[in-house]
């Protein structure tokens, strides 16, 4: 009785497995072909398209329903195996490597180098000054500019930063959130002058306003009027730029500043649902704008639950796209993401290891199924990356992808019991954490609240106490100790960099119209207080070159400055 | 024992520039309230002049500074200076972050007491204020 209800599910595997590999993965293969015809292991073993509970016995009737149920194949509802059907086997992950420092021919210099040496996508890291919406003249700005990013304040900058570099054949990820708006335009208009229109642009802005407020702490006005200039620009982006990724919905930063895996997975979500509702309020269809929100994931050390995490992020999106939000295209329901490996995790003790640490983090974000990749360098607990480090960071992916055989199979750690068991754990917890965050009236009312603030703020410190009470090891920090080792090469980031592009800046403003840059402020004000789409006059204004810092003013003319309580 | 003396430290921990990585900060405020200081917390994107009104506001023993962003060699000795110019220049200056090898010798010629790099453990931190600062008259 139970043997024919266990061979009919079988059969409905198989059948529905066959289906997949017809049209999923021949439909795939025909936009684009496998990277090989066959893939097997060193040795000389075949490894199939996708391997299933079918390849292990005999599966019962429910064995196989649980597979359908909570993993499905890749390319399918609800994504647990990935979001293509191919996976690594059709094309690897991107490997972009954060980059950004110094004037913008430093990072413009630096872009070309990581080009020319195999990275796949240029990635831009601003400095505090423009994350934080003032000019690199402002008092705020003193010491700062060009230090944790390049130095922007104009269209100026952003026209050297990418000269040379053919827009419509490079996709572009920019971290920048509280400012993104002036950066997206920027980028717009610099394209126009390389006769790119912006419907061929193909990138990602992080623009994930809401853990600014969380964890990375870099803002201009409130949570509130921050989310509306989030939703114009998905609104525009949608309409206008097919190929662009309005939010990169970031657990990163939220990792960094020392939440859990599970708070990482779950506030994040939160704030990408939240997004997601603003659109809808707004009257936007779902499915118009859903298939352009992409994450950014960190991943630590716990190697099996770094990849859980990436694996339970896909079912649960999908789940609740599809359910709470009624998505109805699959693309709506995906979820894609980039990852970097913990920059947290890094040691300045014995900071070798961190090549290691990094390696087996970023392997993990392969395991786990990422669209791209950036791994860190070993120097990091000191300054930003020399080029020697950045080669070592990106040769680590190289080797993952070319060496390990990892990039041959999709999905490979479906079907183990510990991985399997973490991921539906996972799952479990995070929909608790996200009942919390309904009791309180939603993740915006959550963030005034501080209540992730406050949770992220407790699991860091805890984690401080398990190191310093040994609990926890850190090889080289608190174990395994060796005598201090010889001083490794930083880079230094001059001083003169503040004072050329104050120059730079000064020049700009001599030669603008100062009509024109009144006029189109004017405009945004206009558009800040009638609730039209800030994306037009913005653009207008960078185009007049008025300045990161005069536009991020009409923000925090109209909506305050924000100021966080110093709560610890 | 002069009621100076037996009085708790008051340390102002102070998170200056633009820098929003406030995870070590707020570690080393819970940390040091923890070990019987009196902690105040100046909150994020302070600029020296704020930090210094604070510590003269709240009477504070020390300041504590935490610095990611490359920005040290500013704003160290923008806050020393203004709490000399404002006659409190027995405040104790100390601080913590991504501060390289190189600049460490410097900082301290221009006055700064102490820097923790990372791995420095709240304990030994928490042991260095014990000993090197003293209540203020």
């Amino acid at each position: 009785m139970s043997d024919s209800r266990d061979s009919e599910a079988r059969a409905r595997l198989k059948a529905s497995q066959d289906a997949w590999t017809k049209i999923d993965l021949g439909g795939s293969a025909a936009k684009m072909p496998l990277r090989q015809s066959s893939f097997q292991t060193d040795g000389g073993i075949p490894i199939p398209d996708l391997l299933t509970p079918l390849d292990i016995g005999n599966p019962s009737a429910e064995d196989v329903e649980r597979y359908e149920r909570e993993l499905g194949f890749p390319g399918q509802f609800p994504y647990t195996r990935g979001p293509q059907p191919s996976m690594y086997r059709g094309r690897l992950w991107t490997m972009r490597q954060f980059a950004g420092f110094g004037t913008p021919e430093d990072t413009n210099k630096r872009f070309k180098y990581l080009l020319e040496h195999g990275m796949s996508g240029l990635s831009t890291a601003f400095d505090m000054p423009a994350l934080m919406g003032y000019d690199c003249d402002h008092a705020m700005s003193r010491g700062e500019v060009g230090k944790e990013g390049v130095a922007v304040s104009t269209l100026k900058d952003f026209e050297v930063l990418y000269s040379g570099i053919p827009l419509d054949r490079v996709t572009t990820s920019m971290t920048i959130n509280a400012s993104a708006i002036y950066a997206l335009c920027a980028y717009i208009a610099v394209a126009e002058q390389q006769n790119v229109s912006q419907d061929k642009l193909g990138g990602t802005i992080q623009n994930d306003v809401l853990k600014e407020y969380i964890a990375q702490k870099e803002w201009v006005v409130g949570p509130r009027p921050a989310t509306r200039i989030v939703v114009d620009m998905i609104e525009y982006t949608s309409r206008y730029m097919p190929k662009w990724h309005a939010v990169s919905i970031s657990g990163y930063h939220i990792r960094e500043a020392g939440a859990t895996a599970l708070q990482e997975l779950a506030f994040t979500l939160a704030d990408g649902f939240g997004y997601v509702e603003e659109c809808v309020k707004r009257g936007m269809n779902v499915d118009d704008f859903a298939p352009r929100l992409s994450f950014f994931w960190d991943v630590h050390n716990d190697f099996f639950e770094e990849i859980a995490k990436f694996r339970a992020a896909r079912r649960i999106w999908a789940r609740v796209m599809r359910e709470k939000f009624g998505a109805k295209k699959p693309a709506s329901m995906m979820l894609r993401t980039h990852a970097q490996t913990a920059g947290v995790s890094l040691t300045a003790q014995q900071p070798y290891n961190n090549v290691v640490r990094t390696a087996l983090q970023g392997l993990a974000a392969v395991l786990g199924g990422t669209q791209s990749l950036h791994t860190n360098s070993l120097d990091e607990t000191y300054a930003l990356p020399t080029q020697e480090a950045v080669t070592i960071a990106l040769r680590t992916q190289q080797l993952i992808a070319h060496e390990s055989g990892v990039d041959r199979v999709v999905d490979p750690l479906a079907g183990s019991y510990f991985v399997e068991y973490l991921t539906d754990e996972t799952e479990k917890r995070c929909l608790k954490i996200f009942e919390k965050i309904d009791q309180l009236g939603g993740i915006i009312r959550a963030i005034e609240e501080g209540y992730p603030q406050r949770e992220i703020a407790d699991s860091a410190f805890a984690y401080q106490r398990e190191v310093e009470s040994g609990t926890r090891k850190i090889v080289g920090v608190n174990a395994f100790q060796s005598e201090k080792s010889a001083p490794i090469p930083t880079l230094k980031i001059e001083e003169s960099v503040g004072r050329e592009q104050n120059e730079r800046l000064a020049a700009v403003k001599r030669a603008r119209s100062p009509q024109a840059v009144q006029e189109t402020l004017r405009a945004v004000e206009e558009a800040c207080r009638s609730g039209t789409n800030l994306m037009p006059p913005v653009l207008s204004a960078v185009k007049a070159y008025a300045t990161l810092g005069e536009v991020c003013d009409v923000f925090r003319k109209v909506w305050g400055a924000y100021r966080e309580r110093g709560i610890f | 024992m002069s009621e100076a003396s037996t009085r708790k430290l008051r340390i102002l921990v102070a998170k200056p520039g633009l820098d929003g990585h406030d995870r070590g900060a707020k570690i080393i405020a819970r940390a040091l309230r923890d070990e019987g200081f009196e902690v105040i917390y100046t909150g994020l994107h302070q600029t020296p002049e704020m930090i210094v009104a604070a510590a003269i506001q709240e009477d504070v023993d020390a300041v504590g500074m935490s610095i990611m962003s490359g920005a040290h060699m500013t704003l160290f000795p923008a806050v020393i200076d203004l709490l000399r110019a404002q006659g409190a220049s027995d405040v104790i200056v100390f601080g913590g972050g991504i501060i390289p090898d190189g600049d460490l010798a410097p900082l301290k010629a221009m006055g700064v007491a102490e820097i923790f790099l990372p791995g420095a453990s709240t304990r030994d931190i928490a042991a260095w204020v014990r000993t090197h600062v003293l209540p203020r008259d």
